[in-house]
């Protein structure tokens, strides 16, 4: 985001739980609707499995999971947000992708110190708009293979 | 002009040039008398010369046009050829490389040459050219003076030649030279050629029409032509050919040109000297060598080629997989809907797709010789500084092998060809003593088996010694003791890839580092190969390799487990068995079955994999046997899909390491079905 100080950036929202996200549309490959989830044995329980997409195997994280919500079935809204980021491809479930916004890079704040929550960590900023309350998250970190490739080496 | 575009062909054509040389040279040192050899590392040589001359390498032009002064002294008798000249011209040869290497590489291509160019320009002088020798010159030059025909023309095209005379056509010799900085030597030929068919008909061309089309000659060639065209006609029409230099037409009279060719006869037999009743016979011989020439090079031009970049290949092959998944998804929905039709297209549809995948296979098959190759030069500097007499002969080096695996089985041969010469074949003194020839030979051998290919290193040498092999395992801690005991022979050798290991009582810095065995093993593992050893107490030792043929489509066995599907790759499976329950055994909490009198322990797939369970299981196991080498195991899955042919693919760099499972595919109604590693679940 420091690379466009004056523009707007485009963002991609959707919604878990009860809160909305947001990921650069950049950094998005496409939305897809979720199709049969090939489960991968032995992995970390947010790594739902692998997909098809269109010839390409594509990992999918449930982020539901990953942020340590609990997790439910998927419904007629749950999206897959295809992500490309450092040559990693993978898919992300979320509850309700459905809006493309244009925010003001100036209306993007340093995320909340509060402490012992777990999605702090993957936020990168949170930007309000009106009344709305987006969570700008962070790919590199949801994505960063340092943090639990040991554990899942060991599965 | 710009000279990037030439740059890749520029690049591609020296490296060729360069292999065709130190081929040859090899050649030479076998057969130093033979002079045809000389004159085929004359034209390469001159090639590249001509060719980085106009791109502007100046140190390269100026290395080649040493060595190539040195070869024609050579081919001129001269210099008299020596192993020293040998040694000399490979140097140049060696800088000639890593000159190009560095052009390829973004470099300026520049380099210190004075040492190896002073060196050629010694051996050039080193010998002033004697008189007496001069004097064999004649023969070879005998046949240029003679102004009238450059061109020898058998009895057939005599006869044509003849035929068209009667006819009223005249007879021309025409000479045409290209500019020396023509770039696109084969298209001027075309052009040239386009011309004089439109003129008359081309009796003969020396070289002949196919070494033209391939850039080999320098830069005139000899073309005769039946026309009724003028002299001064057929000259003006074929200058307006860009990139000519010049162009002789010469009519010739067909008495003249059999006073010639008597005459040509006469030269030849009285410098050969041979007696009378021999002299038909060497008239002719000349021509059966031009024969099989043209037939050797007939044979080549019918392989046209065309570089392809290898990356367009890839995509295509990638597209191809797309359409496998599809064809896979048409074959079931034709067999759901059950319309006769749509099942006869389906089906052709199928086929067409096979011979398809076929041909995309087969393009990406490269013959093992692009690794080979570098393997004699290797060995010859090797044998040197070893100070051994070693034989390298390579056979099969036609065979193919998909480019993944070419590209990643190099290192490993070399590894396995460095040990063979330094710990298998011993110095000539202990040959000799031990009654064996001098010379050791290597064999390196490629060869196609079923869906395999195989490569061998075979070596003449010493052998393997199990008792050393033991007992440096057991001081290295690789084996136990009583483990050691029990062991067959090929067990022990096998010892030998495992890391931390080296046997040499010296180590010496051509292998023996202790690194490179374990690694020939792992990466050949890693292309799904396996790698056995035999070996005969001062006999030597076979090093075997077995690959497959392609790494992206293979043959699985589909099964289910509960609701998930899984694949199990055709290559590591026996056989598949249905188990009845109260057949299997226990041994140490481990479930095994009796199979064909050989305890085989049982694997549930199901708890491997951890997979959900939704039905309960039933009276009988269906149960896949695998191995790993000399090892079994049985994994127990819930029911056999069937045999597929499937498209392999990575789960990506995301989900890397994840165990027991080597990849994916896509199946035919889009699901992903993982491919089980049989190597990781037996241990």
């Amino acid at each position: 985001m420091t690379d466009t100080l004056a523009a707007d950036v485009k963002l991609i929202v959707f919604q878990l739980k009860d809160k909305e996200y947001a990921i650069p549309v950049n950094q998005v490959q496409g939305i897809e609707k979720v199709e049969h989830i090939t489960r991968v044995p032995r992995t970390e329980k947010f790594i739902k499995g692998v997909i098809n997409l269109r010839g390409v195997i594509t990992p999918i994280i449930d982020l539901r999971s990953r942020f340590g919500l609990e997790e439910e079935n998927f419904t007629d809204s749950t999206r897959v947000i295809i992500v490309s980021v450092n040559d990693l491809e993978v898919g992300f479930v979320v509850d309700l992708a459905n809006d493309v916004i244009d925010i003001p890079v100036s209306s993007i704040e340093p995320p909340p110190d509060v402490v012992g929550v777990k999605e702090v960590e993957y936020i990168n900023g949170v930007a309000k708009i009106g009344k709305r309350l987006l969570i700008l998250i962070d790919l590199e970190m949801i994505l960063g293979t340092e943090q639990f490739s040991s554990t899942r080496n060991e599965g | 002009m710009d000279m990037n575009q030439y740059l890749e062909v520029f690049i591609e054509e020296s490296k060729e040039h360069l292999q065709a040389c130190n081929e040859q040279l090899l050649e030479l040192e076998k057969n130093p008398e033979d002079i045809t050899i000389v004159n085929e590392i004359f034209r390469s040589a001159h090639t590249l010369k001509g060719m980085s001359a106009t791109m502007g390498y100046e140190d390269l032009a100026k290395l080649t046009h040493q060595m190539e002064n040195v070869l024609d002294a050579i081919r001129n008798h001269k210099l008299k050829f020596n192993p020293e000249i040998l040694d000399v011209v490979f140097l140049a040869v060696d800088d000639l490389e890593a000159m190009v290497q560095s052009i390829a590489e973004g470099g300026d291509g520049k380099r210190d040459v004075s040492d190896v160019v002073g060196k050629l320009l010694l051996i050039e002088k080193g010998e002033s050219p004697v008189q007496s020798e001069a004097k064999s010159e004649v023969a070879a030059a005998a046949a240029e003076p003679l102004h009238a025909a450059k061109s020898h023309y058998d009895e057939f095209e005599f006869t044509v030649l003849q035929q068209s005379k009667e006819q009223g056509f005249d007879t021309f010799e025409i000479t045409v030279a290209l500019r020396e900085d023509c770039l696109l030597k084969a298209a001027r030929v075309f052009m040239i050629f386009e011309i004089l068919e439109k003129i008359g008909e081309v009796i003969k061309s020396n070289p002949s029409v196919d070494q033209l089309e391939e850039e080999q000659f320098d830069h005139e060639f000899t073309v005769t032509i039946v026309s009724k065209e003028m002299k001064d006609d057929i000259q003006k029409k074929l200058m307006k050919v860009s990139e000519v230099e010049k162009v002789d037409v010469n009519p010739i009279s067909l008495d003249e040109l059999r006073q010639y060719e008597e005459e040509v006869e006469i030269i030849q037999t009285t410098v050969s000297e041979a007696p009378a009743n021999e002299m038909v016979k060497n008239a002719d011989t000349p021509n059966k060598q031009e024969d099989k020439k043209a037939t050797s090079s007939a044979k080549q031009a019918s392989s046209k080629t065309i570089r392809v970049n290898i990356e367009r290949l890839d995509i295509l092959m990638n597209l191809f997989e797309e359409l496998v998944i599809d064809r896979g998804r048409l074959e079931q929905i034709s067999r759901d809907l059950n319309n006769q039709e749509l099942h006869e297209t389906v089906e052709r549809m199928s086929r067409v797709t096979g011979d398809l995948q076929n041909i995309i296979l087969n393009m990406r098959m490269v013959p093992v010789e692009t690794v080979f190759n570098r393997f004699p030069r290797m060995v010859r500097q090797l044998a040197r500084d070893l100070n051994k007499k070693i034989n390298l002969e390579i056979i099969g080096a036609e065979t193919e092998l998909d480019r993944t695996v070419i590209d990643e089985i190099g290192d490993p041969l070399v590894h396995l060809i460095r040990n063979a010469l330094d710990h298998g074949v011993e110095t000539p003194e202990t040959r000799k003593a031990n009654g064996k020839n001098e010379e050791g030979t290597v064999v390196l051998k490629a060869y196609h088996s079923g869906n395999h290919v195989f490569i061998e290193i075979e070596d003449d040498g010493a052998g393997i010694s199990r008792d050393k092999v033991l007992a440096k395992a057991l001081s290295k801690g690789i084996v136990t003791e009583q483990a050691a005991a029990s062991m067959t022979d090929n067990q022990v050798y096998e010892l030998i890839l495992a890391s931390g290991f080296s046997t040499a009582e010296k180590i010496s810095d051509v292998s023996g580092r202790g690194v490179g065995l374990d690694v020939v093993k792992s990466t050949i593992e890693s292309l799904g190969g396996t790698i056995s050893i035999e070996s005969k107490l001062g006999h030597g030792s076979v090093f075997s390799i077995q690959l497959p043929l392609t790494l992206s489509i293979i043959s699985v066995m589909l099964t289910e487990i509960q609701q998930e599907k899984f694949a199990i790759p055709l290559s590591s499976i026996i056989e598949t068995a249905i188990v009845k329950k109260e057949d299997i055994l226990n041994a140490h909490n481990q479930r095994v079955i009796d199979f064909r009198g050989k305890v085989v322990p049982l694997l549930f797939l199901k708890d491997v994999f951890e997979v959900p369970v939704f039905e309960e299981e039933d009276d009988f196991y269906s149960v896949v046997i695998v191995r790993k080498g000399d090892k079994m195991a049985g994994l127990v899955v819930d029911s056999f899909i069937g045999q597929q042919e499937v498209v392999l693919k990575s789960l990506g760099n995301y989900l890397m390491n994840v165990f027991a499972i080597s990849g994916a595919t896509i199946l035919g109604n889009g699901q992903v079905a993982l491919i089980v590693d049989c190597n990781a679940l037996i241990k």
